[in-house]
């Protein structure tokens, strides 16, 4: 039988009402049993004392895209490590990217994913399955075995569909099964020998540039194929104004689209790649400060649904080398709450409204009962003090890669307990 | 054709089936006629099937190989039309990878021409036999509700179905995942299913069309696993339609594809008896057409 708990003194905040206030939760058998706002209610004889001490308590972070690299690379990452580093960042579901080795694009690989999770990792790990064999972008994989065998969506990871024929078919085909097809919009053949943002900056650091309409160019194309074949479509992380133009115009025609952002590309932008910092090399590239203020106010305004870590652990081999040779990549999980606070403590958005992005919206868009404090969801909560200040040093992040563009940095807003199903996975008191 | 005429064809074909179940399969209706089977296209049971056909009705059939004619050597449609033409045939069976074909080739041709299969369009004959089959086994057509399944988007048989059988009152239905449907097919008024099981509830046909080897693997469905998995007759998705539905297959058959070995040979599969039919009704379309001809 599993503990009850019973969080009294919390400032709740439910995302999905955007209801915030003082208040107490129940736990029981991994539920949220019971929620009481205002005056505290005595605790039940049954359950655990938790005194929140006034600080937030909410649904836990659901991150639709973080890289893995079980099976292939588990000296980046394995399910176990990113289930560590998940939880202390206060993320209790992470979908994990099919770029693997080898691909997530078979049954049984997404079996063994399932099993292997369930099995080493502290938090939710559901694994995306590749939308082509191979993540080639040539055929379209197996939707409806996959998404049977638990494919929580499709999608070719850090790759882009270019042949329209393949994604309309792949659409089309999706559609058929209720799949959600989360698509990576950046033309390989427009980013060509790019490293970062196109522009000015570019040009001074002698780096050859990404335009914004490698992204643009395959969202519209994309926007169209949605229209033509009516099926699900999330664009994974979009980086600049005009691309949330075309998503603005495409919601507004009625058309089934969401898209998301990195925290990276809320947080910063080309400059900081400063002296040639690999850590801050990303695909997108990080683009201008104008792009990402519009970025911000996109977020504030609905246009952009959900925020992603785009945890993508790299060693360092692979950071350790000149900027157009390094990999792209940054870790995300742990500092994925601390660094979206940014934006509440500089009064660009509410701290309901930012936690809809981190948790409500992006399940909706999967389909799950989380990211809500509802009688009868999944106990998967978070604790933190919002202002809670510290200097990131990456010798004590959990992930086993150490990327991570906020090293140093100083942030604010640290979680204080996690809990995935009514268990507690982390917990700094 | 009007639901008289096609119920006075397949009276005719009930009566040619009666014909070739004799020992002496010989009528005379076609005496001293010309048959030419033009096919451009490869094909076993629909060319032989018209060349017996011919050959009960007592007509000379000959075969043109086009493997090895002046088609390949670069002549045109038209001009082989012409040239055949002139050897004053009085019926052309053509079959052809391109729609429109046969069409265009009998504005071409003095004599009469039968389609025996022109690209994605039409194949009349195999629509004819599809129901002359099921008139036999549940006594009419009128009323029943047949579900078309598989590659529908390429299917010349599903289109002769459709327009037949719902001109003979059945209610057709098409179940397919979407990207082997006809865009816009929905406007002709077929309800279309991309869930097989939904799709055969209470069918009382279930007509599965043979899918391809080169739309199998990632570009329409992505693997024949997947297609079989959720396309693919077997007996347990049988069983949402009517207990005594029967199941056809205009052949040749993808075992393990669209079709599970026990439903292709099991009781309710009409797959062999649809044969048989095919050169019934191709007797009758022939000697219908021969008592139309000059002289005839």
């Amino acid at each position: 039988m599993a503990k009850s708990y019973f969080f009294a003194g919390a400032e709740l905040i439910d995302p999905d009402t955007l209801k915030a206030g003082r208040g107490a939760l129940l736990v029981r058998d991994g539920l949220i049993a019971d929620i009481v706002w205002g005056q505290t209610p005595d605790k039940p004889s049954d359950a655990d004392m938790i005194d929140c001490g006034g600080q937030v308590l909410s649904p836990g972070l659901i991150d639709m895209r973080a890289f893995i690299g079980e099976p292939g690379g588990p000296y980046r990452e394995t399910l176990k490590s990113a289930g560590e580093a998940a939880a202390a960042g206060g993320v209790t579901t992470v979908v994990s990217m099919p770029d693997t080795s080898p691909a997530l694009d078979d049954p049984a690989v997404i079996d063994f994913i399932v099993r292997r999770a369930r099995d080493t990792s502290v938090v939710n790990i559901l694994p995306a399955a590749a939308l082509t064999k191979g993540l080639k972008g040539e055929e379209m994989a197996e939707i409806g075995r996959l998404k049977e065998a638990g494919a929580i969506m499709f999608t070719d990871g850090a790759r882009s569909v270019t042949n329209a024929q393949v994604m309309r078919r792949a659409l089309t085909y999706a559609r058929d099964f209720d799949a959600l097809i989360v698509h990576h919009v950046e033309d390989p053949n427009l980013v060509g020998q790019g490293v970062m943002n196109e522009g000015e900056f570019a040009s001074r650091l002698g780096l050859p540039g990404i335009p914004r309409e490698a992204e643009t160019i395959l969202l519209e194309r994309d926007m169209r194929l949605v229209r033509l074949t009516g099926a699900r479509y999330h664009a994974a992380m979009i980086s600049c104004a005009d691309s949330a133009e075309i998503v603005r115009a495409a919601k507004a025609k009625g058309l089934p689209v969401t898209c998301g952002i990195s925290i990276n590309h809320l947080s910063l932008n080309e400059n900081d790649i400063g002296d040639y910092r690999t850590f801050l090399k990303l695909s997108p590239p990080l683009r201008h400060e104008d792009d990402r203020q519009a970025m911000i106010e996109a977020l504030a305004d609905g246009t952009i649904d959900v925020i992603v870590s785009d945890h993508n652990p790299q060693d360092v081999e692979n950071k350790r080398l000149p900027f157009a040779e390094a990999a792209d990549g940054a870790v995300g999980l742990e500092t994925l709450l601390s660094a979206a606070l940014r934006l509440v403590h500089s009064d660009r958005i509410s701290l309901p409204k930012l936690l809809r992005a981190l948790s409500t919206k992006p399940a909706e868009i999967l389909g799950l009962p989380a990211g809500r404090l509802k009688v009868g969801a999944p106990a998967d909560l978070i604790l933190f003090d919002p202002d809670a200040p510290y200097v990131l040093d990456k010798r004590d992040l959990k992930s086993l890669s150490k990327n991570s563009p906020f090293d140093e940095a100083r942030l604010e807003g640290q979680v204080t307990m996690t809990m995935v199903a009514g268990r507690i996975v982390f917990d700094r008191r | 054709m009007s639901p008289l005429d096609i119920q006075a064809l397949l009276d005719l074909a009930d009566q040619q089936v009666e014909v070739s179940r004799q020992i002496e399969k010989r009528k005379t209706s076609l005496l001293g006629r010309t048959q030419i089977n033009l096919f451009f296209e490869p094909s076993t049971r629909t060319q032989s099937s018209f060349e017996i056909a011919g050959k009960r009705l007592g007509a000379d059939v000959m075969n043109m190989a086009v493997a090895s004619s002046s088609v390949k050597k670069g002549e045109t449609l038209i001009d082989t039309a012409a040239t055949l033409n002139a050897m004053r045939p009085d019926i052309i069976v053509v079959r052809h990878h391109a729609a429109g074909a046969v069409h265009l080739l009998a504005q071409k041709v003095d004599c009469a021409v039968v389609n025996a299969g022109d690209g994605a369009h039409e194949h009349p004959t195999q629509a004819l036999l599809d129901a002359l089959t099921i008139r036999r086994n549940k006594g009419r057509i009128e009323g029943l509700i047949v579900a078309i399944c598989g590659d529908i988007l390429h299917s010349r048989v599903a289109r002769s179905n459709m327009i037949l059988l719902a001109a003979m009152g059945a209610q057709v239905r098409l179940v397919a995942p979407t990207n082997l449907l006809p865009p816009g097919i929905a406007r002709l008024g077929f309800p279309t299913f991309t869930d097989m099981r939904k799709g055969l509830e209470d069918a009382d046909i279930v007509m599965m069309l043979r899918l391809q080897r080169e739309r199998m693997n990632g570009s329409f469905v992505p693997s024949v696993k997947e297609y079989f998995r959720f396309y693919g007759l077997d007996q347990e998705k049988l069983s949402y339609a009517k207990p005594d539905a029967l199941v056809m297959h205009p052949g040749p058959m993808n075992r393990g594809v669209e079709i599970s070995s026990d439903v292709a040979d099991g009781a309710q599969s009409l797959i062999r008896e649809q044969v048989e039919m095919g050169v019934a009704v191709r007797m009758a379309v022939l000697e219908a057409l021969a008592s139309h001809l000059p002289n005839g």
